[in-house]
C-alpha cells in the first residue's frame, strides 16, 4: 500500500476521480464507435461473415494449424531445452561451454528473419519439407534456449541442500537430476514455461511470411475475399486472446496454488523439524524466480 | 558471400532504420507503460479496469497482426498513418503492455514497511514515492526492462512484413533480386547479433552496478 487508508474526503475524492475517468473512458468509446459507424464500418453486410459457416469453418482451421504448430514447436523446444539445462549444469567443462553457446546463441536470434532464413534458404540448401516444418524447427530453435534458461533458473533456485544430500546418497550427476533436481524444478517453473508456450503461440503467426496457413494468414485473406478486412482482424485478434486468455489463466491459477502450499513436500515419516526451513527456501526461491 | 559484400550499404541502412526503430519505440513504451501502470495501481476502479484490459488484451495478441490491424484497418475509419509511425506506435504499445507489468512488479517488490516508514515520517504521497520507493523499485526494474529492450531489437524485425525499409526488408528485398537467401540472411542474422550480444554485455554491467542484494 502506497497511501493510507483514504478517510472520508479521501473516498470522495476517488469517487469524483472514478466518476470523471468512467466517462472519459465511456467518451472515448463512443467516439471510436460513432467513427467507426461513419465510415460504416459497422454495417451488417460487414460482419455477415461471422454467420457463414464456410468461412467460420476456414478461420477455424486456421486455429488448427496454429495449435498444431505450436504444440509441435513446444514439444520439441522443451525437450531440448531440458537437455541444454542438464547440460549447462554439467560437472564437465565441455559439455557446459557446448550448452551455454546453443543458450546464448539461440537466444540472441530474431526469430521473424529465422524463419525467413530457414524458409527460404535450406530449399535453396536441398532440404524440401512443407513450410510447417519450416516454422516448427525455427520457433523450436529460439524457444529451446529460453526454456533451457527457465528450467536452468528453476534448478539454481533449489535449496543447495537437495543436490548435496542426493550426491551424499551416492547418486550420480544424472541421478541427481533425474530424481532429485529435475522434478521440483520443473514443478516450480510450470508458470514461467506456460508463460512462454503463450509467446511461442503468439510467435506462430510468423508462419505468415512463408505462407503457412495459420491463423493470422487464413484471416488475412477471409478480409481480401469477404472485403470486410478490419471485421476479420477484429475476429482474429479475439480468437487468439480467448486462447492466450485461458493459458495465462492457467499460469495465474497454478502461481496462486503454488503461493499457497509448499511445493517440496515432506515424504511420510519426515523429521517434522526439517519441514519449516525447507518451507522458507522454497518460498524464497520462487520470489526470487518470478521477480527474473 | 559477395552478395552480402557488395551490398553492405543496404544493410547499414536497414540496421539504421532498425535502430531507430528501436530507440523511438523504447521510448514510447516507457511513457506508455508508465501511465498504463500508474493506471493499475490507482484507487480509482475504472482507470484501474481499463489498464487491466489494455494489458491483457495486448499481452494475449500477436503484435504482428496489431500491426496489421493499425496499417490495414485504420485506414478503413480514415485514419492514415506513415508505415514508419505505425511501426513505432504498435511495438510502443506493445512493449508498453510489458513494461507497465514491470514498473508495477517493481513497486510491489518494495517491501511494505518502506512506504509506511516513510509515512509516519511526514513525508507526503509524492515524497514518499520520490525519496523512498521510486529509487528503490527502479534497481529491481533494471534487469527485465532491459531483457524487453534487447526483445525490441529483435521484434523490429515485425516491420519488415507491412514494408517498413528495415533491416529484415532490406535483406528480403535484395534477396528478391539476388536470389541467394542463404548469405543474405546469414548475413542479417549476424548483423542483428552484432546489435543486441554488445547490448546484452552493456545491459548485464548496468544491472551488476545496481544490483540490490536483500
Amino acid at each position: 500500500m502506497l497511501y493510507d487508508v483514504p478517510g472520508p474526503r479521501g473516498r470522495r475524492r476517488i469517487l469524483v476521480g472514478s466518476i470523471v475517468a468512467a466517462l472519459v473512458i465511456g467518451a472515448l468509446a463512443a467516439v471510436a464507435l460513432v467513427r467507426l459507424a461513419h465510415h460504416g464500418q459497422l454495417d451488417a453486410a460487414r460482419w455477415k461473415f461471422v454467420t457463414e459457416p464456410s468461412i467460420l469453418r476456414y478461420l477455424m482451421f486456421g486455429l488448427l494449424n496454429t495449435l498444431k504448430v505450436a504444440a509441435v514447436a513446444g514439444g520439441l523446444a522443451l525437450a531440448v531445452g531440458a537437455l541444454m539445462a542438464v547440460g549447462r549444469l554439467a560437472p564437465s567443462v565441455l559439455v557446459r561451454a557446448g550448452a551455454t553457446s546453443y543458450v546464448q546463441f539461440c537466444r540472441s536470434l530474431p526469430v521473424l528473419p529465422l524463419i525467413l532464413f530457414i524458409g527460404l534458404g535450406f530449399p535453396e540448401l536441398g532440404v524440401r519439407l512443407p513450410a510447417f516444418w519450416f516454422l516448427v524447427l525455427g520457433l523450436a530453435l529460439y524457444n529451446s534456449a529460453v526454456f533451457a534458461e527457465i528450467f536452468r533458473a528453476g534448478v539454481v533456485s533449489l535449496p543447495r541442500g537437495q543436490r548435496e544430500a542426493a550426491y551424499a546418497l551416492g547418486l550420480t550427476y544424472w541421478g541427481t537430476m533425474r530424481l532429485v533436481l529435475l522434478p521440483q524444478a520443473v514443478r516450480r517453473v510450470l508458470p514461467a514455461t506456460l508463460s512462454q508456450f503463450v509467446v511461442l503461440l503468439k510467435d506462430s503467426s510468423l508462419g505468415f511470411v512463408i505462407s503457412y496457413p495459420e491463423l493470422l494468414r487464413r484471416g488475412q485473406i477471409t478480409g481480401e475475399f469477404t472485403h470486410s478486412i478490419l471485421q476479420v482482424y477484429v475476429v482474429v485478434a479475439v480468437i487468439y486472446i480467448i486462447v492466450n486468455a485461458t493459458l495465462s489463466y492457467l499460469v495465474h491459477r497454478l502461481e496462486r496454488r503454488q503461493k499457497r502450499a509448499p511445493i517440496v513436500r515432506p515424504a511420510a515419516g519426515a523429521s517434522p523439524l526439517s519441514t519449516p526451513t525447507d518451507r522458507g527456501a522454497v518460498r524464497a526461491g520462487g520470489k526470487e524466480l518470478t521477480g527474473r | 558471400m559477395n552478395v552480402v559484400l557488395h551490398h553492405l550499404g543496404l544493410y547499414w541502412s536497414g540496421l539504421w532504420v532498425t535502430l531507430e526503430l528501436t530507440v523511438l519505440s523504447f521510448m514510447c513504451a516507457l511513457l506508455v507503460g508508465t501511465v498504463v501502470a500508474v493506471m493499475r495501481v490507482s484507487p480509482a476502479a475504472p482507470l484501474r479496469a481499463a489498464g487491466l484490459l489494455y494489458v491483457e488484451t495486448v499481452r494475449n495478441t500477436p503484435p504482428l497482426l496489431l500491426l496489421f490491424l493499425f496499417v490495414y484497418g485504420l485506414p478503413k475509419v480514415g485514419l492514415i498513418y506513415s508505415l514508419f509511425v505505425s511501426a513505432v506506435v504498435v511495438l510502443g504499445g506493445y512493449t508498453g503492455a510489458f513494461v507497465a507489468e514491470v514498473i508495477r512488479s517493481g513497486i510491489n517488490a518494495v517491501p511494505v514497511g518502506q512506504a509506511e516508514a516513510a509515512r509516519s515520517l511526514g513525508l507526503t504521497f509524492s515524497q514518499t514515492l520520490r525519496h523512498v520507493v521510486l529509487p528503490q523499485a527502479f534497481r529491481t526494474m533494471v534487469p527485465p526492462l532491459g531483457n524487453l529492450l534487447t526483445a525490441l531489437v529483435r521484434n523490429t524485425s515485425l516491420a519488415a512484413p507491412i514494408g517498413v525499409l528495415e533491416l529484415t526488408e532490406r535483406a528480403d528485398q535484395l534477396n528478391a533480386t539476388a536470389a541467394a537467401p542463404v548469405p543474405i540472411f546469414i548475413g542479417v542474422l549476424i548483423t542483428y547479433m552484432i546489435v543486441t550480444l554488445p547490448l546484452g554485455a552493456v545491459i548485464g554491467a548496468v544491472e551488476r552496478r545496481v544490483a540490490v542484494a536483500r
